[in-house]
């Protein structure tokens, strides 16, 4: 059939049953159109279909015969909508960028001057995990106006209130606005993500899951499916050349179960497949037979942790009973004159990353083997996958691809190993791909939790005494559970001093699936449980919700639950005055009042308040170390190199900023390469908020390292004292010469040196929960406030606005900040409200997009971020982390909103609208 | 094997007919946005051949014609409601046709393939119903016009034949004093469906409810006319007493059912009753000024 794509005419003959994103991306290379879910939820496939906006995962790629298509990649050249989405910093991970560009592209086509309604009418079903969607309406308007030839709006981004006393020399690069280096290949659509790329003779794999919750694998038979045409391999647990199992800190999770073996989540896998198309391998799955004798299903950790449950593991359901404690119990809740308990639980949720898993295995010609993948731990990813081939690390070569949202869940094991096994058994590239349904059966998630909080205070509110119970449902498997759920613990008695704590969590195994790293990393969980109390508390009080927080609040000198003296960085007071003095501003005195709506007498709104803090880094004795190389090249550029993963946070532009302002470079001048096991230093997991503290630093450290050994042979070539060279935008300076850095390069080359410098950062040390000390080296601190309205006829509930205020040390990039902020909330808010991922007795009802919704554009409140800066000493710049703690007090600030509205405690996440009517009808 | 195996895209309702027929193992597809994704997932069998009717012209009318409304049963709605007839005549129509899906979503899908899903609480459906829309089909036995609930046989069950192709929908204008309106209730979480919606239309004589239609999704396998609610309201004023006495009517003719992870009968019941009273209270109101409803808000 003949159609037009991008005012070309071509000539392509449809698959029966292929889609039009399949054409596009497949036959016709345009790979610039996203597939995010191929169920009409998402919109990153958005393409424009005789000028209307269409989701091409779902259009009959027959149906466009004879009509003309638009992709991203026929906007020719940098249209305003994408120079703007550049500028305004709306591109994040940036999977969902062309769908939001075509989108609005469609909208401007037909409306010149769109009101912020009617930009979020267009993009309402084109998803954006990583949320800034602020910027991107911002954006749009932008382009907008240019279109109509008036000036652009500038961008947004969160004013910055410095400790007092703190205030630094300024900086020429750190503090600006930069756009991301991968910004112009996003919005264009030439930015290549790993289900984009293409191997001559690539074989296409697919897994067959257990889909029993708990069971053993009685039989397995494969021999059909290796018999189908096309079909090049078939793999069981018997074919594993080494190890059989892979994890991040426990080996508990089978690469594939085998017969005789137990099943423990529906996730598991039982055979991998190869094949000459992706369609054969689908084919070839259901040729699989496997049967399986049904056992006990563990839903959930308290029923795990009865001694009558079936034990999951070798050592049994308890992964981890975690303790914390500080002074005396009896004593604190003795000297308490009120005393509160009440119980909270927090669902399973998933990261919902906008780009689904994507592997690809290659093997080499010097007998190695290439993964194509974006990961956010390299590192592990090649260990884990040497360990299941037999093979020393070296031999693995992690070549990273640039990730389509994370938030922890992109750390573990997906399909790296399986795509390997497949590559080594062939021969041949193998590529594999899940898709939404497969993503959301099979990678950890964020814990559930049922955490119960008992209180003791004074009747100034001055706490005396904080106990927690917490259970947390780790899954099928280890993961990271111990990690999030000691933080979950540390956490749970808030930023508070307590003088006497005590917290009990244990870590349970289900049959669920796997739970791990998500963003904020069980303190989420954890503070939508105190924070909550907290409000409580100030009810039964009468003491004004923010005057509690102050009186308790963390500040230098403080000792936490786990016995660290704070002694920097404590912004939590300037982070509640700042939010404190802007609610006064909108509300007066009394914004946690209820109020009605005028002509609407069934709608009420009130604000509510929420504080978190969040630790930076792995701590708790862990070695916490990043690696970076910077190399200055003969043409003037400058190289830096880590592994750690760029996700869409923003961590390239950190780096770019940083080796940028120690040179005093243009940034543009300075490349960043990261996620290369064979070229870049292991810059460790990108998790915990940790990158722009340790990769930073170690960035930084790597330029002023290289900056000293090029004045260095300077000064002996020139033969002056090293302290008299400067470096002065791209130029070094040396008695009065300006030298091009080129030229430096040179110089350092022709001595027989390499210019280029290598430091391995390691962040300063920590202790073990449980002994006292520095449990972390960093905490970031935040304030938020939320206005809700409810419907007190139909429970609905919308958050009109969210203030913030965030302790981030030092605001390296405040454009890639703004994104942050902005995303954090809404991913609060989605946690609050929309986000519920639903297993029942094991089965994952929530199994497509369609019923795990995540916030839309349609939810975004008017949103006012701050960044305060309380300088940690040894982070770059005073910079710690950022990426979680913008989350965290989200949800209870919303749930405390709606407490205040209509007087409903809500104690269990997401919020039910439908309890609301209940509970306001009991009233 | 491949979700379908040949498409065809028939440019009049004859060759579409033919093909049908001639084709057993065949199926009509329009904007496919629910039929494309049952596909997809495997919750419906692969179709050997799909029958495309979006190049009909026919299927694509939009006209007054005397006192209705033609829509055909082919026109994605994003242009049906950017039609102003729609919004000033069939208010009802128009506000569930704008919150059905996205805007890509609406850029395919039509109100024929809303219809013939047979959802019991499809939007486009309770606002046709509650319009007393009658529809018009193109069968190998030439063309008949039925009113829409004859369309149904059970959830998600159509009663029309294979080989039947609905073209159009007739819509009754809505004259002076006659007005329309359509409220649902959804939840954050889950699919994206209504957990309740409603679609009223009314005829008011002085402060008189003279004549009215209510339409209610989902109260059975079906969307469900509310015939009992409305006698209760015929005739009456818009009084306290009349607005108990029919919700009373609504629950003991309407089946509201708990359906796991969206909402408990209990809340349905809660919600019909809500809903009675607002889009009662709306379409009341409309009937005040001239039908007009450019200037409506409407919420996503």
């Amino acid at each position: 059939m003949e159609l037009m794509v991008n005012g070309q005419k071509v000539e392509v003959e449809p698959q029966p049953g292929e889609m039009l994103a399949h054409v596009l991306r497949e036959q016709l290379g345009l790979t610039g159109t996203k597939i995010g879910c191929e169920e009409a939820e998402c919109g990153a496939c958005t393409v424009i279909v005789d000028g209307v906006p269409v989701l091409s995962c779902t259009y009959p790629a027959a149906r466009a015969a004879g009509k003309s298509v638009l992709t991203i990649e026929g906007l020719g050249g940098l249209h305003p909508l994408q120079e703007e989405f550049i500028r305004h910093g709306a591109v994040q991970c940036g999977f969902c960028i062309p769908g939001q560009i075509m989108t609005a592209y469609a909208l401007l086509q037909q409306n010149s001057n769109p009101s912020e309604a009617e930009i979020r009418q267009a993009l309402k079903d084109t998803l954006c995990r990583c949320a800034g969607y602020p910027s991107i309406i911002r954006a749009v308007q932008s382009a907008a106006r240019r279109l109509r030839g008036e000036p652009p709006l500038p961008p947004v981004v969160a004013p910055v209130i410095t400790e007092p006393g703190k205030n630094q020399p300024p900086l020429q690069v750190v503090g600006t606005l930069q756009p991301r280096p991968d910004a112009v290949e996003k919005v264009s659509g030439t930015a290549k993500f790993t289900d984009d790329l293409k191997f001559p003779g690539m074989l296409h794999a697919r897994v067959k899951r257990a889909m029993v919750p708990h069971a053993i694998l009685k039989r397995l038979d494969v021999e059909k499916a290796r018999a189908l045409p096309g079909v090049h391999a078939v793999l069981t647990a018997a074919n594993i050349p080494g190890e059989k199992n892979h994890g991040l800190v426990i080996f508990d999770w089978p690469i594939m179960v085998g017969i005789g073996e137990r099943v423990r989540y529906v996730g598991d896998a039982v055979a991998i497949v190869a094949a000459e198309t992706r369609q054969i391998a689908t084919q070839a799955l259901d040729l699989i037979e496997a049967e399986y004798e049904l056992l006990e299903v563990i839903s959930d950790p308290v029923r795990a942790r009865q001694p009558d449950a079936p034990q999951l593991h070798p050592n049994g359901n308890l992964l981890k009973h975690i303790k914390v404690r500080k002074g005396d119990m009896e004593q604190g809740f003795a000297e308490a004159e009120v005393i509160l308990e009440h119980t909270f639980h927090t669902a399973i949720t998933d990261h919902a990353f906008m780009e689904p898993e994507c592997s690809i295995a290659r093997p080499t010609e010097d007998g190695r083997m290439e993964i194509y993948v974006g990961s956010q731990i390299p590192y592990a990813d090649r260990n884990q996958v040497a360990r299941a081939l037999g093979w020393p690390d070296e031999r693995v070569h992690v070549i990273g691809q640039l990730m389509g949202g994370g938030f922890g869940g992109k750390e573990d094991i997906a399909g790296q190993i399986h795509a390997a096994l497949l590559a080594h058994a062939t021969g041949r590239p193998v590529k594999l791909l899940f898709d939404r349904h497969e993503s959301l059966l099979v990678h950890p998630k964020r814990h559930a939790t049922q955490i119960r909080v008992k209180m003791g205070a004074k009747r100034d509110g001055r706490l005396t005494a904080v106990e927690t119970e917490l259970y947390g449902d780790t899954g099928a498997y280890a993961s990271l559970g111990e990690k999030v759920l000691t933080r979950a613990t540390t956490h749970s008695s808030g930023p508070y001093e307590v003088p006497h704590a005590r917290a009990d969590c244990y870590a349970m195994y289900t049959n669920n699936p796997p739970a791990g790293a998500f963003r904020g990393f069980g303190v989420t969980q954890s503070a939508f449980a105190i924070e909550s109390m907290m409000d409580m508390l100030a009810h039964t009080l009468q003491i004004d919700p923010i005057e509690l927080r102050r009186r308790n609040a963390l500040r230098i000198g403080s000792v936490t639950n786990t016995g660290q003296v704070l002694r920097e960085s404590v912004g939590l007071l300037d982070c509640i005055e700042i939010v404190a003095r802007e609610l006064k501003q909108r509300a007066g005195d009394q914004p946690f009042a209820s109020r009605t709506v005028e002509g609407q007498p069934h709608l009420r709104r009130a604000w509510g308040f929420a504080v978190g803090y969040k630790n930076t880094g792995l701590g708790g004795g862990a070695p916490d170390k990043a690696g970076a190389e910077v190399e200055l090249y003969e043409d003037g550029s400058v190289e830096v190199r880590t592994s750690s993963a760029e996700l869409g946070q923003g961590l390239v532009t950190v780096l770019r900023m940083i080796v940028a302002e120690e040179f005093a470079l243009p940034p543009e001048r300075v490349r960043v390469l990261v996620m290369d096991t064979d070229r870049t230093p292991d810059g460790g997991p990108t998790t915990a908020s940790r990158q722009t503290f340790v990769s930073g630093n170690a960035a930084r450290y790597a330029a002023q390292s290289l900056r000293e050994a090029l004045a260095a042979s300077l000064a002996e070539k020139f033969d002056v004292a090293p302290e008299r060279i400067r470096f002065v935008e791209g130029l070094a300076q040396v008695n009065g010469h300006s030298l091009p850095l080129g030229e430096v390069a040179k110089i350092v080359r022709q001595e027989g040196r390499m210019p280029k410098a290598f430091y391995e950062y390691w962040a300063p040390k920590t202790q073990p929960l449980g002994t006292g000390g520095d449990m972390h080296f960093a905490f970031s601190f935040a304030a938020q406030a939320a206005e809700v309205e409810v419907n007190t006829l139909t429970g609905e509930v919308s958050v009109l606005e969210v203030i913030s205020a965030i302790d981030v040390g030092k605001a390296i990039n405040p454009l890639g900040l703004q994104g942050q902020f902005e995303g954090g909330i809404m991913m609060g808010l989605g946690n609050a409200l929309t986000e519920h991922f639903i297993v029942e007795n094991g089965i994952v009802f929530t199994d497509r997009l369609a019923r795990y919704r995540m916030p839309s554009i349609m939810l975004t409140p008017k949103i006012t971020a701050y960044a305060v800066e309380h300088p940690v000493e040894a982070g770059p710049y005073g910079a710690k982390g950022v990426g979680e703690i913008v989350s965290i007090p989200t949800t209870p600030a919303i749930t405390n909103a709606i407490y205040n509205a209509v007087g409903v405690r809500i104690d269990r996440l997401p919020v039910d609208q439908e309890v609301i009517v209940q509970e306001l009808s009991r009233a | 094997m491949s979700n379908w195996t040949f498409y065809h895209l028939p440019q009049t309702i004859e060759e579409a007919l033919a093909i049908l027929q001639n084709e057993p193992h065949s199926k009509v597809i329009a904007g496919g946005t629910d039929l494309l994704l049952e596909l997809q997932q495997g919750r419906h069998a692969p179709v050997r051949t799909l029958v495309d009717l979006t190049q009909i012209a026919e299927l694509q009318r939009l006209e007054v014609v005397d006192d209705i409304l033609w829509v055909g049963a082919g026109v994605p709605l994003n242009r049906l409601i950017a039609w102003q007839p729609v919004r000033q005549y069939a208010t009802a129509l128009f506000e569930a046709a704008s919150l059905i899906g996205g805007p890509q979503v609406r850029n395919v899908a039509t109100l024929g393939g809303n219809v013939a899903h047979a959802l019991p609480a499809a939007d486009g459906a309770i606002a046709l119903l509650a319009l007393d829309a009658q529809v018009v089909l193109a069968t190998p036995e030439g063309n008949r016009t039925m009113p829409l609930l004859s369309c149904y046989a059970g959830p998600a069950k159509t009663a029309l034949q294979r080989t039947e192709i609905i073209t159009a929908f007739q819509v009754p204008l809505s004259r002076k004093g006659e007005a329309s309106a359509f409220r649902r209730v959804m939840r954050p979480q889950g699919v994206a469906i209504a957990i309740q919606n409603m679609g009223i239309w009314l005829r008011r004589e002085e402060d008189i409810i003279a004549d009215l239609r209510i339409a209610v999704g989902p109260a059975g396998p079906i969307p469900f006319r509310a015939h009992r609610t409305e006698e209760a309201l015929r005739g009456k004023p818009l009084s306290e007493v009349s607005l108990a006495n029919a919700e009373n009517a609504l629950l003991s003719e309407a089946r509201f059912r708990t359906s796991p992870h969206r909402a408990t009968a209990e809340y349905r019941i809660h919600l019909a009753g809500v809903l009675l009273r607002q889009t009662l209270q709306i379409a009341w109101e409309r009937t005040e000024k001239e039908p007009e409803g450019s200037s409506l808000l409407v919420k996503g």
